[in-house]
This record gives C-alpha cells, sequence and structure tokens, in this order.
C-alpha cells in the first residue's frame, strides 16, 4: 500500500510542479523589462536572480559581493521601488531589470516571476536566487568562485546547494546605530546566534525545516512553530523544469531538496541575514500595513511591532561574527569533503 | 609532424600528453613541457571539436619536439584510452631514441618543480619504473568500484551514461557465476593511471610476443588505463618502485580532487614534482608552477604526506560528519549518527534532593557547568536561572519540547570543551528519560527514593502528598527499569537512598572523580544533607496509608546519620 501511496504523491508533486510552471508562465506579463542585457549571458555563467523593492541602501554592497564571487549576470525584478533603486540598477553594466507594479505576495512572494525568467534564461547555469538582504558565503568564498563551488557539486553529484540563513544584528538597539550604503552591513550586524537551531524532516518531499537563530529566539520562544524558516536552497543548477516551491526553501523536482548527508555531512554555506539594519524599524510598520510577506499576515502583527520597539537583541550567549572558518567551526556550515 | 629535428637541450625524459579538456591549459601546460626541452607526444581526443583542435596546434606552433598520436574517441573507462596511450608511446620510442624515461600525463596535471629535477631524480634511478600497482585480490585499492570482478567480468554498459544496465548487467553476471578467464601468467595489477616507465620497460610491453592476447583480454576490462600497463610492467619491470610521481587525491567515492589557487603553499611544500587535476581556473597555480624558473636543482625527495593529511581530514568529515552535530548539512539517520551528542555528561537524579546545595557543591568541585533540570516541565533550568544559554538556547519549554532530542544535542554541541551536568528526575519529561539512557556520553547517577525528602519537608495536605509519591514512584520505577535493560547505552550508576547513605562520602568521591577523572582529588567538602530527622517516620506514614514507598531501600526509621569526611586512606573503587 505504502508503495502505491508513495507514487500517487510523487504524481501529485509532478502535478503540482506543472501548476507552479504554468502560473509563471501566465504571470510572465506582470512585468515589463526596463533594461534587458540577457544577450552577455555565456554559456557556463553563474546568474543571480532577485526580487527587490526599496533595497538602494543594501545593493551597492550587494551587488559588489556577488561579482567578487562570480556572479556574472543579474536578473533583477523591481517591484514598485520609489527610492531610487529602479534607476540605480538599470545604471549596472551586468544587470538586466524588469519592473513590475503587481502584488509581491499573489506572485507567491516574486517567485513566479523570477520562475518566468528563469525558464527563460536559467537552464543549464547555475543560478543564484537570493533577496537584497541575503549575502551568500560558502567555504572558501574568499578564494574560490561560484563556478568553482558548483564544478565541485556537480563532481559530487550535487545539483542544489543549501544554505542557513543567518540572522545578524548589531550589538546594541537595532535603530541605534547607522549605516552608509555601500559599506559592509556586517560590520554594524556582527553579532548572531549560533547553536539553537533545530531540524524537523519533511519526509514528504524529502525536506528539512530548519528554524532558530534571534528571531526565533526573541519573538517566538512560546510558539517556535511560526519561527521563520532558515534553511534555504540558494544555489542551483538550473532546469527549465524546475521550480522553487516555497519561497527558496524548497524545490521541485523533490530529488533537490537533500542537501545534507544522511551519516556525514555535504558541503553548505550560509545566508548572512541583514535585515536587522536601522532602517527595519520604520520598514516593519509598513510591512505591517502592506501585509505581503507571510500567507497569513495577521499572524505576525506582534512580531513586526516587536522590531517597530527598536528591540536589542544582544545577550552574553551572542557570537561577533569572524569569518567562514567560524561558521564552519561552529558547524553552521560544512565543508563536507571539499579541500 | 616533427618541427625541430633536434633538442634543445637534454631529451632523456619524453612526455606522453593526453588532452581532452580545457585545451587553453593543457596547451599551457604542453609549452612548459617542450619549453623545458622534453620531447612529446600528444594525443588529443577525438571529441574535442576541429576548430579547438586547429587552435591548440597553433598555440604549439613553433615547438621543438612535439608530435601528435592518431586521434582516438577515449571514453572514460574504456579500452580506448589505452590504445590512445599505446600508439603515443610507440611514437615516442621510435621518434625519440635518447628518451630513457617516458611519463604519462593528462593536460590537467601541472608540473610543480623545474624538469631538471625530474630529470636528475630518474637519472639517478635509471632502471627504476614508477607506477603504482598493486595486487588486486591482497589490496582494497579501489575506491567505490568493482575490485577483481574488473577481471573477471564483462562491461558493455557505460558506467557514466547507462549505470542502471551496467550495475543490473554485473548482478546478472554474479548470479549467473559467469568468470572470464584471465590470460595464464599475469596476476591483475591495479593503480594509478599516470606512470613514469623506463624506454627498457615500456619497449618490453610494446613488444610482447603475446600482446594481442593481453591486448584482447584487457580490451574488455573495465577502467583498463587503471590496470594494463600496471599489470604489464610486474612481467617486464627489472625495479618497479609502486609509486606515481603525479599527486593525485581522491574523495570518497574515487572521483578526482581538484587543487585551487589556495592549495599554492600546500603544493610547493610538497616537493613533489606533477599534480593533479589543478581546476582549470587557478590562474595563480598555472602562474606560478608555469614561469620557467632557473633555480638551482633541488634533490629533495617528494612528501606529499601534509597534502595526505589534510584530503584524509577532508574525507573523514565528508563521510563522518562530526559526531555530535545536527546541521543542514548533516542530518543522521537513526543508527548512522556515530553518537546522540558530542561530548561526555553527567546526569544526576535524585542528589539535588537529598542535598540543599547540590548544584553549587558540585560545579566548585568538579568545574563542571551545573544545571537544574534542564527537562523540567515549566522550562530548562539552565545554570544560574539564565532565560538564554549558550548558543542563544532557549529555555523556553514550547521551544524544547518540539525536539529535544535536538535541544541535548545542540547544548552539549554548544558548550563542547566543558562538562555539562544536570538534574533529572521522575517529574521531568519522560521522553528525556528514554532519550539520555540511548546516549553512550551519558553517565547516569541515580539516588531512588530522594524523591521523596521534598515531599517530607513540604507543608501539603497529606493526602496530596501521598498521591505526589505514588506518581513520582511509579515514573521512577519505570525509568530505574529502561536504564537498567539491555538497550541503555549510558553509563549508569544506580543506588537506593539508603545504600547511598550508608557510605555517602565515598560515592560523592566517585561522582567528582568521573567528571574529572584527571583531578583525582580528595574531597575536602561535602554538600549539605537535608533534613531528614522524622523521615523514617514519614515513610512509615506512608505505608500506613497504603502507599508503600519501596524505591528507597530498606531505610532505618529515624536513625540518619550526618555525613562525616572519610578518613584518608584507601581511595573508593571506581565502579563502571
Amino acid at each position: 500500500m505504502s508503495k502505491a501511496r508513495e507514487w500517487r504523491k510523487a504524481y501529485g508533486l509532478r502535478w503540482k510542479r506543472r501548476r507552479l510552471l504554468w502560473r509563471a508562465l501566465r504571470k510572465r506579463r506582470e512585468m515589463s523589462a526596463v533594461r534587458d542585457r540577457t544577450d552577455a549571458i555565456a554559456p557556463g555563467d553563474v546568474l543571480l536572480f532577485a526580487v527587490v523593492r526599496n533595497e538602494i541602501e543594501r545593493l551597492p554592497h550587494f551587488l559588489d559581493h556577488y561579482r567578487r564571487i562570480g556572479v556574472d549576470h543579474f536578473l533583477v525584478v523591481d517591484n514598485a521601488s520609489n527610492d531610487g533603486t529602479g534607476p540605480f540598477l538599470a545604471a549596472q553594466p551586468d544587470l538586466s531589470l524588469w519592473q513590475t507594479p503587481h502584488s509581491y505576495k499573489q506572485s507567491r512572494f516574486g517567485m513566479d516571476w523570477l520562475t518566468w525568467l528563469m525558464i527563460r534564461y536559467g537552464h543549464g547555469h547555475w543560478c543564484v536566487t537570493v533577496d537584497a538582504d541575503e549575502i551568500l558565503i560558502y567555504p572558501y568564498h574568499d578564494e574560490r568562485s561560484l563556478k568553482d563551488l558548483g564544478r565541485w557539486l556537480e563532481v559530487q553529484g550535487q545539483q542544489s546547494f543549501g544554505a542557513i540563513m543567518l540572522d545578524m544584528y548589531p550589538k546594541g538597539p537595532i535603530g541605534d546605530q547607522s549605516y552608509q550604503p555601500g559599506d559592509d552591513p556586517f560590520e554594524i550586524l556582527s553579532l548572531f546566534d549560533a547553536g539553537n537551531y533545530t531540524f524537523t524532516p519533511q519526509t514528504d518531499i524529502a525536506n528539512a525545516w530548519i528554524r532558530g537563530g534571534v528571531r526565533a529566539r526573541y519573538f517566538f520562544a512560546d510558539r517556535p512553530e511560526r519561527a521563520p524558516t532558515m534553511g534555504k536552497k540558494p544555489f542551483v543548477k538550473w532546469n527549465r523544469r524546475f521550480v522553487y516551491m516555497n519561497s527558496t526553501h524548497s524545490l521541485l523536482p523533490c530529488r533537490l531538496n537533500p542537501v545534507h548527508d544522511l551519516s556525514g555531512s555535504m558541503t553548505t554555506g550560509i545566508l548572512l541575514h541583514s535585515k536587522f539594519l536601522p532602517s527595519v524599524i520604520g520598514r516593519s510598520l509598513e510591512e505591517k500595513e502592506r501585509a505581503e510577506h507571510f500567507a497569513v499576515s495577521s499572524l505576525y502583527d506582534s512580531y513586526y511591532e516587536g522590531i517597530a520597539q527598536n528591540p536589542d537583541f544582544r545577550g552574553p550567549e551572542s557570537v561577533p561574527f569572524e569569518g567562514w572558518e567560524q561558521l564552519e567551526e561552529l558547524g553552521l556550515m560544512a565543508r563536507g569533503g571539499w579541500k | 609532424m616533427k618541427l625541430f629535428p633536434a633538442a634543445p637541450s637534454d631529451p632523456s625524459l619524453g612526455v606522453i600528453l593526453l588532452v581532452h579538456s580545457s585545451l587553453a591549459r593543457a596547451a599551457q601546460v604542453a609549452r612548459h613541457w617542450a619549453e623545458s626541452g622534453c620531447p612529446l607526444v600528444i594525443h588529443v581526443d577525438k571529441a574535442v571539436s576541429a576548430q579547438e583542435h586547429a587552435e591548440f596546434r597553433r598555440a604549439l606552433a613553433g615547438l621543438p619536439d612535439i608530435l601528435f598520436a592518431p586521434r582516438l574517441r577515449c571514453e572514460w573507462g574504456k579500452w580506448s584510452i589505452v590504445r590512445a596511450t599505446q600508439a603515443a608511446a610507440e611514437i615516442m620510442l621510435e621518434s625519440f631514441p635518447e628518451v630513457r624515461h617516458v611519463f604519462l600525463a593528462s593536460g590537467s596535471c601541472l608540473p610543480l618543480r623545474p624538469l631538471a629535477d625530474l630529470r636528475a631524480y630518474l637519472e639517478r634511478r635509471p632502471q627504476t619504473d614508477f607506477i603504482e600497482s598493486a595486487n588486486v585480490e591482497e589490496v582494497p585499492w579501489i575506491v567505490g568500484g568493482l575490485g577483481q570482478e574488473r577481471f573477471t567480468l564483462r562491461f558493455p554498459f557505460a558506467w557514466k551514461k547507462q549505470r542502471r544496465f551496467f550495475d543490473a548487467h554485473v548482478r546478472l553476471q554474479r548470479r549467473l557465476g559467469y568468470c572470464r578467464r584471465i590470460p595464464e601468467g599475469i596476476v591483475p595489477h591495479i593503480g594509478s593511471q599516470w606512470w613514469c616507465l623506463t624506454r627498457r620497460t615500456l619497449t618490453a610491453i610494446l613488444e610482447d610476443p603475446r600482446r594481442r592476447e593481453y591486448d584482447r583480454y584487457f580490451s574488455r576490462v573495465w577502467i583498463p588505463d587503471e590496470s594494463y600497463f600496471q599489470t604489464m610492467a610486474r612481467l617486464h619491470a627489472r625495479r618497479l618502485e609502486s609509486r606515481s610521481l603525479t599527486l593525485a587525491k581522491f574523495d570518497h567515492q574515487g572521483k578526482p580532487h581538484m587543487f585551487y589557487d589556495d592549495h599554492l603553499q600546500l603544493l610547493i611544500r610538497s616537493k613533489c614534482f606533477v599534480a593533479r587535476k589543478i581546476w582549470p581556473k587557478a590562474d595563480l597555480l598555472y602562474n606560478t608552477f608555469l614561469q620557467t624558473r632557473e633555480s638551482q636543482p633541488c634533490p629533495s625527495e617528494p612528501n606529499p604526506n601534509p597534502i595526505d593529511k589534510l584530503f584524509a581530514s577532508a574525507r573523514e568529515r565528508r563521510v563522518r560528519g562530526r559526531t555530535g552535530l545536527y546541521m543542514q548539512s548533516r542530518f543522521p539517520a537513526p543508527g548512522r549518527e556515530n553518537g546522540l551528542t558530542c561530548a561526555p555528561y553527567s546526569v544526576f537524579e535524585g542528589f539535588s534532593d537529598l542535598f540543599t546545595d547540590f548544584e553549587t557543591w558540585l560545579s566548585r568541585t568538579t568545574g563542571a557547568r551545573v544545571h537544574g533540570h534542564l527537562f523540567a516541565r515549566h522550562g530548562a533550568e539552565f545554570e544560574g536561572g539564565q532565560d538564554v544559554f549558550a548558543g542563544g538556547l532557549s529555555s523556553s519549554a514550547a521551544v524544547r519540547d518540539r525536539n529535544p532530542r535536538l535541544f541535548l544535542a545542540s547544548l552539549i554541541w554548544n558548550m563542547r570543551g566543558e562538562h555539562q551536568a544536570f538534574q533529572y528526575g521522575p517529574d521531568d519529561s519522560p521522553e528525556a528519560g528514554h532519550l539520555i539512557a540511548q546516549d553512550p556520553n551519558a553517565r547516569i547517577s541515580v539516588i531512588t527514593g530522594a524523591w521523596a525528602i521534598p515531599l517530607f519537608h513540604s507543608s501539603l495536605n497529606f493526602n496530596v502528598i501521598r498521591k505526589i509519591a505514588a506518581l513520582r514512584q511509579r515514573a521512577e520505577a519505570a525509568h530505574v527499569d529502561l536504564l537498567r535493560s539491555h538497550a541503555t547505552r549510558a553509563r549508569v550508576r544506580i543506588w537506593s537512598l539508603a545504600e547511598f547513605m550508608e557510605n555517602s562520602m565515598e560515592n560523592l568521591q566517585i561522582i567528582a572523580d568521573t567528571i574529572s577523572p584527571r583531578a583525582m582529588r580528595k574531597l575536602t567538602e561535602a554538600p549539605r544533607l537535608a533534613n531528614l530527622a522524622g523521615f523514617g517516620k514519614f515513610l512509615q506514614d506512608l505505608k500506613n496509608h497504603g502507599m508503600h514507598p519501596y524505591m528507597m531501600g530498606n531505610f532505618p526509621p529515624d536513625n540518619i546519620q550526618p555525613i562525616r569526611l572519610r578518613p584518608s586512606g584507601a581511595r573508593p573503587r571506581i565502579m563502571k
């Protein structure tokens, strides 16, 4: 009986994937190209896909970082920014820009738009899919590029790469810091929670549900089941039939989801999360109004209000960030067999 | 196509270069070999496009002593790669009569030392063949593949592209008991495909009177490039050194490791002659090692040990992971954890009931981090009553109870380097009791029946006390049964309250010694005993009300001695 049921479930997921692809196909009309430089994409290039909204503050460092680790072309969807994000992005030489005024939530948190772009441009490339406040690091990232990493993963038979999102926070109340665009945000956001992550296997899609970090500790200690999901798969050797199912937390087909090993250790990375820059306070009130970020947004009102109260996350257990070797030592990222 | 008739310098070392990808890099390396005065025979895979091939030829135009072998399509694990090598070797021996050693390299091999060093090294060993060659029956050389069966089965399907058919066919042959005959006189040997053979040996292999027979046999062996020359050399070599002069590392699946720019210092220090595989984009490595160096010849022996160690540790990390760590990268399936937690820790049951200041006493005498009841129903009682403990662990019961196992593993992991101790009792979550019992890192010390002491002191209604006592006794009895069962992997010591009291100082000494075994100091200070005057009568009262407390053992009614320091003398026996 279980065989038949498994088969049925697998078939259901296959249809789900097709539905999501179809949805992306329909939603492509919501976007219009502002600057299309996709001709410059060469075979073997590493591409980065992102949806942004009012991120002028983070983008200079974001672009710098990803260029440094070997992203060749950026494909960005601008979702109704009004802080100069659009013109700034359009002026970048290695970036193609689309814009859309439509609902982020209705587009599965931007995933429908990106899925279409990935169908169109990502096929056969290693693709990074991140938000503007997510900085991907991985073992040896200061010497080895994403291409090197991609090749290593291919040799290992891995098509996807896992990374835990690490909520970074400052030494003091979050609103009392000052940040200049272009600076490394992790000079200010230098602390993190090192050892409070939990894992719940999601057997139906071969995924692991990871929660923890400072938001889980500070805002969700009484309802851990609501804490944000921290496990992501931001780097995938893309195929036009693939689709991100739930943000970048999980993928279809399911075989892309296991980024762990059942006895040893796979290579994984970290997404340094620069959410808690000082501007987050104003933003969280705005996001509470927009209600565009969670499926049932009202459940998160107290969370937004908590951020608006300018909290100080620091505690004796906070660990100052020193580099990838430190994160590897702590067990948050892993070299696996990469040496 | 021989461009220059005369070699510019000492042509005693000839190089056969097998090239199939990253042609620009291969051309760079070929140029380096050629400019150092090595005659070269290059085989370019037929799969390389005409345009790329033309570019490659153009890049090497004008260099002396480069010949090209007839191009074959070399498929991984197939005979054609040996065939190409044979053809190239024939050309080499025929066209360059002064060559005394022939070195087989690929386009992704990189010479690390000046070729003069390698030449001098070989000159000192003119009769020696360097070829890794292990007897396949005796040595498990092969990583993640077939061993002896490579030589006795048939392999019509490609392992890389037709894996299912390959596996099924192997299974079928095993079931049928199929076995190829190995030609008489040869003993299958296997080893790295990168060798350096003397002219004598190589000639003998190529001109062996039975070569047709051997070739026919090996053409159907799996991955013959790792066994043909390795086996043949055993027939003909005079002095065979079973090691490769080419440094190559493999991972646990037998796939080659890449060398990147950051391995530069490691490679320099290794003093190896040639390394592979080099990541084609490792500009620093190529630039450093390919610049012509007029250095003095350096006679040092290759020493790949540091590299071996490093890659062995990486492999260990990949295959076994880090014990007691649960992460995105590592989520061991049950039974494959190699340990639930990463370090030993102690669990005390009943001690904090019997001694009023047990926790502070324990941390003072042993230096351990002593927590209260970590699995108390109302939340985790971290050391010092902290709400948030190391790593950001929350004391919230909701968070902990979502996954007690990971809670415990994280706590021990976050505090690795320091011994952790915590209290456990019949009121705490029974799931945690199961957890610690299964963990070989747990050192559990139990005083059964001590839970009655707080009840004895409490001012609750006697009926309530009686009910609580019954619940606790039942819970503890079940827990102790579990600890005594065969499934338990923790190290367990169990005393009844009465037993413990008989010799309490000695028992405390045992506990202190297990936490800090090296210290082995005699205890000078005892924890404060709870007031037990009247406790025997209290137990009798419980009995009189029908609730027979038996976990305490035979408790002497109203006859409790205060603890005294044990006089100096024999050390207590450490019990397992």
